[in-house]
């Protein structure tokens, strides 16, 4: 048996999807910019793709503009504030951003930029006073993201963008793992910028997409030609920006089982593993949480013996162990959650999909206790 | 996912001598919870005290971790005590048919514990660390790694970088705090070849507008021209430098990160770590 539980890293291609994109493969290959009826027909289904990212959205299509990941929506949208706003040198993100985020922070910072890293406390949540505190007449944005990768941790971005809004600062969210799990409703929440991730949301990887709301200056990354009126320069990649148009349809169409059969799966794996394995803990608040994700700490065993173990036997999921990642310490989101030591390089997380069964879910729950019974038998520090 | 050998595998999915010998004639306990792997390291010698029947081990840590461990009993059961003691890191990596760069420290672990157990088992230590590195200095606060263990893993490895030293004892590869003294330590065991590019004397006034002249004019002014621009030197005060930018530069979007890009970057790299380029509207 083939279980994949690691559906926060990337998801498999829906049907659906792959089925979409074929046309663009084969006998519609014209540049959308062209003058002729051969591109022109293709702008047409660009266009329809837009429209049905902003309908995700409930934004306007002018505002979505495509790009070739999450990492570059990201990036686009805080180099690009950033640069509109010169005489601003300080940006606001939290400790537990994705790489993504954080990275370009701490790249602005050898530049000179002050940088304020958001605590969190041991559930993960923030502290909105201190972001209150923390912006200044010197911030050119502050990126916050929906829901943490790691964790599932829902921040309350309502509130958040409300906050940043009224101090009249840009705010932009990473929303890669939020988008297609939780409603979003730009209307009514007022952020100026937010990323997505094309093959978090069953596309192939290679596609994403950056909200920008009207007005909203920010400067370009990526120079060059007038498409996406200029704000993201280079030929569409049209097979996959129609493919991500189909999958957000489907995300839409299957919120409510995402809401309810997935995270019936997710409690069901998550209670039992608690319930059957001495000597564990879940990370991250239970309630503000994605439903497809959980994070769980096996504690005085390392996190990628437990992957290996788990691989062994066909079940794929991740750890924020440190040996994983190739990196020394575990997770910088367990770490600034406080996770002790002893819990921090057990971690695995295990994220669902509308793909998963039951039987699956079964199937890992069962698997999991004797899987971490040898490798404690084998640990020092269990008496 | 790594690239682990079959042999490696082998000793993680079916790990050897597992547990904990209650009489035993030696024990070495290296690492913690806090670094992310551990080691419990018993043997037991014959009657006569001359060779080892018998190795166990305990490991908390990753597949290598465990693997290494594995292979480090099947090693030395059967040698006497001063073969065992020349049993080196490489030849547990060897063992295993090689382990990946970054875990090289895995087979580091086994040796240092089949040491600490050595010492115990005469008497000379507490079982923690082989005795030559009790009392000695920490360099790496982060993972608790001596400067004598960091010197010993450079001569036996042949190591050149502080990354292979990271890869070899973790040193190094928390905060990075330590990254001066660990480049001391190879520079002082490699023969100091680069030990003196990266310090930078105070430079006085004069020197330094001196020299922040001559950077713009040889390292940055070129490069700016082969874009059609070009930049002035308006004024140096103290680590402040206010250039104006000129030609297809001036008005330019992307003149901001010109600046800090180039200008600032190539400053810092040749004068000094402080200084802060600003353009004159």
């Amino acid at each position: 048996m083939e279980v994949y539980l690691d559906n926060n890293a990337t998801t498999r291609v829906a049907p659906e999807v792959l089925e979409a994109m074929m046309p663009f493969f084969k006998s519609e290959y014209g540049n959308p910019s062209s003058m002729h009826r051969i591109g022109g027909r293709v702008k047409k289904y660009i266009d329809k793709a837009r429209e049905r990212v902003a309908a995700l959205l409930n934004a306007d299509p002018s505002e979505i503009t495509f790009t070739s990941c999450g990492t570059e929506s990201d990036n686009t949208a805080i180099r690009g504030a950033v640069e509109a706003a010169p005489d601003k040198r300080h940006v606001i993100t939290t400790r537990v951003e994705h790489p993504a985020v954080l990275g370009m922070c701490r790249y602005l910072h050898k530049y000179n930029y002050r940088v304020t890293e958001l605590s969190v406390d041991k559930e993960g949540m923030l502290d909105l006073d201190e972001l209150r505190n923390a912006i200044t007449g010197d911030t050119a944005i502050v990126s916050i993201m929906w829901a943490n990768n790691e964790t599932g941790v829902i921040f309350p971005i309502d509130e958040i963008a409300q906050i940043v809004k009224e101090k009249g600062v840009v705010f932009h969210t990473d929303a890669v793992q939020a988008v297609g799990k939780v409603p979003i409703d730009l209307k009514k929440t007022p952020v100026d910028m937010l990323s997505i991730s094309g093959h978090k949301l069953h596309t192939p990887k290679g596609t994403g997409v950056l909200y920008r709301r009207k007005g909203v200056k920010i400067a370009p990354l990526i120079i060059g030609g007038h498409q996406e009126e200029g704000r993201r320069a280079g030929t569409e990649n049209v097979p996959y920006i129609v493919g991500l148009g189909r999958a957000c349809d489907l995300a839409a169409e299957h919120m409510e089982d995402e809401n309810t059969r997935v995270r019936s799966l997710r409690d069901r794996l998550e209670n039992t593993l608690l319930n059957t394995c001495p000597d564990t803990r879940r990370n991250g608040n239970a309630e503000r949480r994605l439903p497809n994700t959980s994070n769980i700490s096996f504690e005085y065993i390392e996190g990628e013996s437990i992957l290996l173990m788990m691989d062994n036997i066909g079940i794929a999921a991740s750890s924020g162990s440190a040996c994983t990642s190739g990196s020394l310490e575990p997770s910088h989101v367990m770490r600034a959650m406080g996770v002790p030591f002893t819990a921090a390089h057990g971690s695995i997380r295990f994220s669902l999909s509308r793909y998963n069964t039951e039987e699956e879910i079964d199937y890992t729950a069962a698997q999991m206790p004797p899987i971490i019974e040898r490798l404690r038998e084998l640990s020092p520090f269990v008496k | 996912m790594w690239d682990y050998t079959d042999k490696v595998k082998d000793h993680f999915f079916n790990p050897r001598n597992t547990g904990k010998i209650e009489d035993c004639d030696g024990i070495g306990e290296v690492g913690s919870l806090a670094c992310g792997d551990a080691l419990t390291f018993t043997f037991k010698l014959d009657e006569n005290k001359e060779k080892i029947v018998d190795a166990r081990f305990q490991t908390f840590g990753c597949a290598s971790a465990i693997a290494s461990s594995s292979a480090l009993t099947e090693i030395v059961k059967g040698m006497t005590i001063e073969e065992a003691e020349a049993v080196t890191n490489q030849d547990i990596a060897d063992f295993l048919g090689g382990l990946p760069e970054q875990k090289m420290h895995c087979s580091v672990m086994g040796r240092e514990a089949l040491e600490a157990a050595i010492s115990n088992y005469r008497g000379e230590g507490d079982g923690t660390k082989p005795a030559a590195d009790v009392d000695t200095d920490i360099v790496c606060v982060c993972f608790g790694v001596t400067g004598h263990e960091i010197e010993r893993a450079i001569r036996e490895n042949n190591l050149k970088t502080i990354e292979d030293v990271t890869n070899f004892t973790k040193a190094g590869g928390g905060c990075g705090g330590c990254h001066e003294d660990i480049q001391a330590i190879l520079d002082r065991i490699n023969g100091g070849e680069s030990a003196e590019r990266t310090k930078k004397k105070p430079l006085t006034n004069i020197q330094r507008m001196k020299l922040v002249q001559e950077v713009i004019e040889n390292e940055i002014r070129p490069q700016l021209k082969n874009d059609g621009g070009d930049i002035e030197l308006i004024d140096v005060e103290g680590p402040k430098v206010t250039v104006a930018m000129r030609g297809a530069c001036s008005g330019c979007n992307a003149a901001q990160f010109t600046l800090r890009d180039v200008v600032e970057t190539k400053l810092r790299e040749y004068v000094s770590d402080d200084i802060i380029v600003e353009e004159e509207k």
